[in-house]
C-alpha cells in the first residue's frame, strides 16, 4: 500500500505543479497516470508545440515546460505509479481513500486531487467488427513484451512511428511481420521509414499500402485477416497477431463511476471555494473540472492547483491553526531532503 | 447577409441538420463553431484543442465546390491515422470561418469510440 498526503491523479502541467504547491506547505504527494511517462497531454499529443500563454514565458515548448515543471518539484520528492489506471475508489470510515489502479496498484490518502484533464490515454480502436471479440486471442494494441511474438506470424496496421518502429524491431523476432497502411505515404521519422523500405527489398518483411484491414477470422483466436486494397479488392493473410497501432485518445474512463457528479464530460467543482467536487476530500482540477465560466488553460489549471492545496492541508491537519500562505521570494524553498533554495544574499560592503 | 457573418449547415452525429451563423471576423474554424453552438458532446469534439492532433473534429464536406482551404501535411498527417475516413474528409478545426464559404455544409463524421 502506498501511503502519502495528496494523491494526484494526472501526471500532466497542473498535477505535477500540485506537487509544489502541497510542498510548500510540507504535504507529499503521489501521482498516478496512465500514460509511461509524464506530461500528460503535453508528452502525448504535442511535445513539440510552443506554448505562448504561461505567464513569463514568451514561448515554451510544452515538452520543456514538463522538464521545468519537475526540475520545479523535484525538492518535493514527489513518487509515480505510472502506466497505470486509477480503477477504483474505497472510501474508509475515517474519511480517507483508498485507490486501486487497472493492475491492482493500492494508494491510501486523506485527500484525492483528479488532475486529469482530458481523461486517460487509451488505445485507438479500429471499427472492425468483432474486433473486441478477439482481444486477448491474438488482438493486441500496445507491445507489452517482444518476445510474445517469437516465431509468430504478424499483421501491424498503422502508419505512425510506433507502427514503423515495431514493424522494424519484430521483424528480427517473428517469422514473418506484415505492416498494413493505408496510404503510401508514411508520417513517420525519415529514418524508420528507410529502415522500413530496406527490409522489405531484402524480404524480411512485406508491406501493404493503399490498404487496410477489414475483418478478422478465427475460431476462438486470430487465424487470419481480410486486408482490403482500395482498387486490387480483398486479400485473406494467415496471421497468429494482429496489432492495430493508430495512437491514443483520452477517455473519462473509470472516473466517470466515482460517483462524482459529471457534467459534459467533466466534474463539476465548487469554483467559488477551492475546486473541491460532490465527494468530500476529492478535488478537481485544470481540464477535467467545469464551473460556470471555465477555461480549458494550463494557467487557469495552476491556480486552481494553489487554492485547493489549501484546503487539503486543513483536511489533512485539522487541529492546525490558521494556515499563513508565505511567499517563495520571502521563504525561500525548502525541499524534503532540506536543501533550501533562497536568494544569494548580496555582497555589501562598508565605505 | 449580415457583415461579417455567414450561413453554414451542420449535420450533426444523430443525423439532425443544424443552420447557423457563423462569424467571420473572431478568427474561429468550424469545430469551434460546432463547440459554440454545442452540436456535439464537450469531450468528443475538439479533444487537441485545434492543433490537428486528435482528428476528434473529423466532418464530410458535402459542399465540394467552395473554395476551402488547402489541407496542409499535418491535417493530411491526421486524417491518415482516423478512422472513417472518406474522400471528402476534412478537420473541422482547420476550416477557419471566411465569406467565401457562406452556404458551406458538413456531416460530422462519427466518433472515433476506443469502445465500441
Amino acid at each position: 500500500m502506498i501511503k502519502t498526503d495528496i494523491l494526484i491523479i494526472g501526471a500532466g502541467p497542473v498535477g505535477l505543479f500540485t506537487v509544489f504547491e502541497a510542498g510548500l506547505l510540507k504535504l507529499r504527494c503521489h501521482i498516478i497516470d496512465a500514460l509511461p511517462m509524464t506530461g500528460g497531454q503535453l508528452a502525448e499529443i504535442y511535445p513539440k508545440k510552443p506554448i505562448y500563454d504561461i505567464p513569463g514565458y514568451a514561448s515554451v515548448l510544452a515538452g520543456d515546460l514538463i522538464t521545468n515543471l519537475e526540475e520545479q518539484i523535484a525538492p518535493f520528492e514527489p513518487t509515480y505509479t505510472l502506466g497505470e489506471r486509477a480503477q477504483t475508489i474505497d472510501k474508509l470510515e475515517d474519511g480517507s481513500f483508498i485507490v486501486t489502479t487497472d493492475k491492482g496498484t493500492k494508494h491510501h490518502s486523506k485527500v484525492i486531487a483528479i488532475a486529469g484533464g482530458l481523461g486517460s490515454f487509451e488505445p485507438r480502436k479500429p471499427p472492425i467488427p468483432n474486433l473486441i471479440s478477439y482481444e486477448g486471442k491474438g488482438v493486441e494494441y500496445i507491445i507489452r513484451e517482444p518476445e510474445f511474438y517469437r516465431n509468430k506470424k504478424i499483421i501491424i496496421a498503422g502508419g505512425g512511428d510506433s507502427a514503423l518502429d515495431w514493424s522494424v524491431f519484430l521483424s528480427n523476432v517473428a517469422s514473418e511481420v506484415t505492416l498494413v497502411h493505408r496510404r503510401t505515404e508514411f508520417r513517420g521519422a525519415l529514418d524508420s521509414v528507410e529502415k522500413v523500405q530496406d527490409l522489405v527489398k531484402n524480404g524480411k518483411m512485406k508491406l501493404l499500402t493503399n490498404s487496410e484491414v477489414k475483418e478478422i477470422h478465427g475460431v476462438d483466436k486470430v487465424e487470419a485477416v481480410s486486408v482490403k486494397h482500395k482498387t486490387e479488392g480483398v486479400n485473406k493473410i494467415e496471421v497468429d497477431h494482429f496489432i492495430p497501432l493508430f495512437g491514443l485518445s483520452p477517455k473519462l474512463g473509470p472516473i466517470g463511476d466515482w460517483g462524482l457528479e459529471i457534467v459534459k464530460n467533466a466534474i463539476v467543482v465548487d469554483n467559488a471555494t477551492d475546486y473541491k467536487t460532490n465527494i468530500e476530500g476529492i478535488f478537481a482540477i485544470g481540464d477535467v473540472n467545469t464551473y460556470p465560466g471555465k477555461l480549458k488553460l494550463i494557467l487557469c489549471g495552476f491556480h486552481e492547483a494553489t487554492i485547493m492545496v489549501q484546503s487539503a492541508y486543513k483536511i489533512i491537519n485539522p487541529e492546525a491553526k490558521k494556515l499563513v500562505m508565505k511567499y517563495t521570494t520571502v521563504s525561500g524553498v525548502t525541499g524534503f531532503d532540506g536543501v533550501k533554495k533562497q536568494q544569494i544574499k548580496a555582497v555589501t560592503k562598508n565605505i | 447577409m449580415e457583415e461579417n457573418t455567414i450561413k453554414i449547415t451542420i449535420i450533426d452525429r444523430e443525423g439532425e441538420s443544424h443552420k447557423v451563423d457563423a462569424p467571420t471576423d473572431m478568427n474561429m474554424n468550424l469545430m469551434e463553431i460546432v463547440r459554440s453552438y454545442e452540436l456535439a458532446p464537450e469531450g468528443t469534439i475538439g479533444i487537441c484543442g485545434g492543433m490537428a492532433m486528435c482528428a476528434s473534429c473529423q466532418c464530410y464536406i458535402e459542399t465540394p465546390n467552395l473554395p476551402l482551404p488547402k489541407m496542409r501535411e499535418d491535417e493530411e498527417d491526421m486524417l491518415d491515422q482516423a478512422f472513417f475516413v472518406e474522400e471528402n474528409s476534412r478537420l473541422g478545426c482547420q476550416i477557419y470561418m471566411k465569406e467565401e464559404l457562406d452556404g458551406l455544409k458538413v456531416t460530422l463524421a462519427p466518433e472515433s469510440d476506443i469502445e465500441h
